[in-house]
């Protein structure tokens, strides 16, 4: 069963999303919340990093966390969906269980 | 626990200092009971400081020091009304720390 | 008043919301502001996330405090530096960020925005040049 990582610290500051992107299963969820959200945006040094793992990974991005930071949709990187409150929930729940990265 | 003001037969939270517990429970009802609590007649000039607080709460998300109080007032109203003397004498406990309680504001940042 | 002038800066490294770093900074800065010293504040890696427009918190139930860097200019500070390689490093412009306007009350001179991107080099240089630096 597939496992939901969350990440919640900006990849600028932390290894959080070094250390989620390197061992999580090909196949498996990350959602990025609260500061982890940087991390979706385009033109950013961690761009590359996380465009590659895409192709093995599904990419979310907490909606409210990244409007409270002042970014529009149009600022991701293409391939990472924007979920809700609820869709994190629906997300909990398809996945067998969750690790999250603080 | 936090006290409550009787407005018009509602019971409003304050904080220790009288501050408004919640700033969305703010009616002019509010300014109307703590001004006579400080034996305060509120005068049109009253309303147009309590007015000018809340608007400058609503735009910065916060109440201004009352140095910021009586430059910005000066620059909106004219600088007859942009000087402390003419705001202490309008409210005498401090134009920053006691409009800013009529007005339903927190206690203002940098008032030290 | 202390008739001596010393200069603060005040070094912000840390996004909004995620911690109470930046919320508290600002708090200190605007209270310090009453001290009458010469004042700086330097957003520097993610710092500069606090200046960026468009923050809308209705959807995280915390304070949006976007809006109040805009009184800096009332409380008198004058100068707000960004750091050009933190902004570039987070594919960020100055045109992602909030404008703080500035105007002296007596002379009535105005400056339509004080937040001023500035290389490695003016951040060395304004480190060196401080009395005092505050951390957040």
């Amino acid at each position: 069963m597939s496992i939901l990582h969350t990440v919640n610290k900006s990849p600028f500051e932390r290894t959080s999303l070094d250390s989620c992107l390197k061992f999580a299963q090909p196949g498996a969820a990350v959602l990025l919340i609260e500061d982890g959200v940087y991390a979706a945006l385009t033109g950013t040094s961690a761009e590359d990093q996380v465009k590659d793992a895409l192709n093995r990974v599904k990419i979310y991005v907490l909606g409210p966390d990244l409007k409270a930071r002042g970014f529009a949709e149009g600022r991701l990187i293409n391939g990472i969906s924007v979920v809700d409150y609820a869709g994190f929930v629906d997300l909990a729940a398809e996945n067998a269980k969750v690790q999250a990265w603080l | 626990m936090a006290d409550t003001i009787d407005v018009n037969g509602k019971q409003i939270a304050v904080d220790e200092e009288g501050y408004l517990a919640n700033l969305n429970d703010w009616e002019p009802g509010v300014a109307e009971v703590m001004s006579k609590q400080d034996n305060i007649e509120l005068t049109d000039e009253h309303w147009d400081i309590i007015k000018f607080l809340r608007e400058y709460y609503e735009e910065y998300q916060i109440a201004p020091a009352v140095r910021v109080l009586t430059k910005a007032v000066g620059k909106k109203m004219g600088k007859d009304k942009g000087n402390s003397k003419y705001l202490y004498s309008l409210f005498p406990y401090g134009p920053a720390k006691q409009a800013c309680r009529f007005a339903g504001l927190p206690k203002p940042t940098g008032c030290v | 008043m202390s008739e001596i002038v010393k200069k603060f800066l005040y070094l912000n490294r840390k996004a909004p919301y995620g911690t109470i770093y930046a919320w508290e900074a600002l708090e200190v800065i605007l209270i310090g502001a009453a001290f009458d010293q010469e004042v700086s504040v330097l957003f520097l890696d993610d710092g500069v996330y606090q200046l960026t427009k468009g923050q809308d918190t209705s959807g995280i139930g915390m304070k949006n405090f976007s809006p109040t860097f805009r009184t800096l200019g009332d409380y008198e500070v004058k100068n707000v530096y960004v750091d050009r390689d933190s902004l570039a490093a987070r594919g960020l412009t100055q045109d992602d960020l909030v404008q703080i306007a500035w105007e002296d009350f007596d002379t009535e001179e105005e400056v339509e925005n004080i937040v001023e991107v500035i290389d490695s080099a003016r951040v060395r240089e304004l480190m060196d040049a401080s009395d005092v630096v505050f951390s957040f």
